[in-house]
């Protein structure tokens, strides 16, 4: 019974108390973080190209955030309405990068018959 | 392990009181927390591409539950529609187009993943480290008013400010909306796509490199063919133009 409590108690701490700011900043830190290493070791064009993704849905998530106002407590100012307009802006210029991405790789694909971006290396000296 | 189960399950629900006092916000913002970072991850994890694609549609598709309970409704519903009804279904398209069986799983070295690890590691420490450092940040709403409404963003859109003034913005009326960038943005798109869809045109059928140099073998086949069609057109042509 106690060792069950204990289990459960500090889980339940965490759904009791409303959410802040911080936790929707420890959401961003991951997407942003998991994006980040999803370009890095991602062989694949196309797995570099979700990993951008990823990094702009995790800025977004920040932007959201700070312009909440049911995340702030009480004395500070949330960012308003330009936090969302900035996120709006964002998925748009993500929709637009992804089209000229994905017409980059499929040229590459044609020349190359491969999608592997370590094979891109015609311009090496 | 059965009476630990029985133990918790009856502390979260056959006691009527702690079910009482969960924020069902809190509750749900975990719920697509845990599905937004846990299947980022899996994308990372993951070695398919295929699998990645799909792995990336439900990250983001949490994501815009996230944005709902911020009470961004009009920003998840853009991401509902744009990011994961149009980009991702362009990224699948790709996918499609290049997933043939030696290219849906590219390794990488395991040297390269490893230092990719510690940098992602030591990052997500100084951003954790940042995020929870400001006090403010960590104090909790005192109460969700929620009031859904994509009046404000629209109208700030088409320059006109109806939301109440932000920072250390002027009154409401002389505060500037966002018609320029909204400009700059379209025209951005516009360009965008006409320069997608010159890229990636249908062009003259070319062959892809690494089958031409197969195929150079024997050339003189091919552009023997190529002759011959060329002299069949011009016969052709010359036979018509001589019956007129």
């Amino acid at each position: 019974m106690l060792l069950g409590l204990s289990f459960a108690v500090p889980l339940f701490g965490l759904l009791t108390e409303p959410v802040s700011v911080a936790h929707y900043l420890v959401v961003g830190a991951i997407l942003f973080v998991s994006g980040i290493v999803c370009m890095a070791i991602k062989r694949n064009a196309l797995g570099v190209l979700m990993g951008i993704e990823l990094v702009l849905n995790g800025a977004n998530v920040n932007f959201v955030a700070f312009a909440s106002p049911y995340l702030q407590g009480t004395g500070s100012r949330s960012l308003g309405l330009d936090g969302q307009v900035i996120a709006v802006f964002v998925i748009l210029l993500a929709a637009a990068e992804a089209a000229v991405a994905l017409a980059i790789t499929l040229n590459f694909y044609n020349n190359h018959a491969t999608v592997d971006v370590d094979r891109a290396d015609d311009l090496k000296g | 392990m059965m009476p630990y189960v029985a133990t918790i399950a009856a502390a979260l629900f056959a006691a009527p009181l702690p079910l009482a006092f969960i924020n069902w916000h809190s509750f749900f913002f975990f719920l697509f927390a845990a599905v937004a970072c846990g299947f980022a991850v899996a994308v990372v994890a993951a070695d398919s591409v295929v699998r990645m694609a799909f792995y990336l549609v439900l990250s983001l598709g949490a994501t815009a539950g996230l944005f709902f309970l911020a009470g961004a409704e009009f920003v998840g519903a853009m991401q509902l529609m744009i990011y994961v009804g149009g980009t991702l279904v362009l990224l699948v398209f790709g996918v499609m187009l290049t997933a043939q069986a030696p290219f849906v799983s590219i390794k990488g070295s395991g040297r390269d993943s490893v230092v990719a690890g510690v940098v992602g590691v030591v990052l997500l420490a100084v951003l954790l480290q940042a995020a929870l450092s400001v006090a403010s940040w960590r104090q909790p709403a005192a109460g969700i008013v929620a009031e859904p409404a994509a009046t404000p963003i629209g109208m700030a859109l088409v320059g006109v400010r109806v939301d109440e003034p932000g920072v250390g913005a002027p009154a409401r009326n002389v505060r500037p909306g966002y018609v320029l960038p909204f400009e700059i943005v379209s025209i951005h798109l516009l360009v965008v796509l006409v320069g997608a869809a010159y890229l990636a045109r249908a062009k003259r059928r070319k062959t892809p490199r690494a089958i031409e140099v197969a195929a150079s073998v024997e050339p003189p086949a091919s552009v023997a063919e190529h002759a011959a069609i060329g002299r069949d057109r011009s016969r052709g042509a010359s036979v018509l133009s001589g019956g007129r």
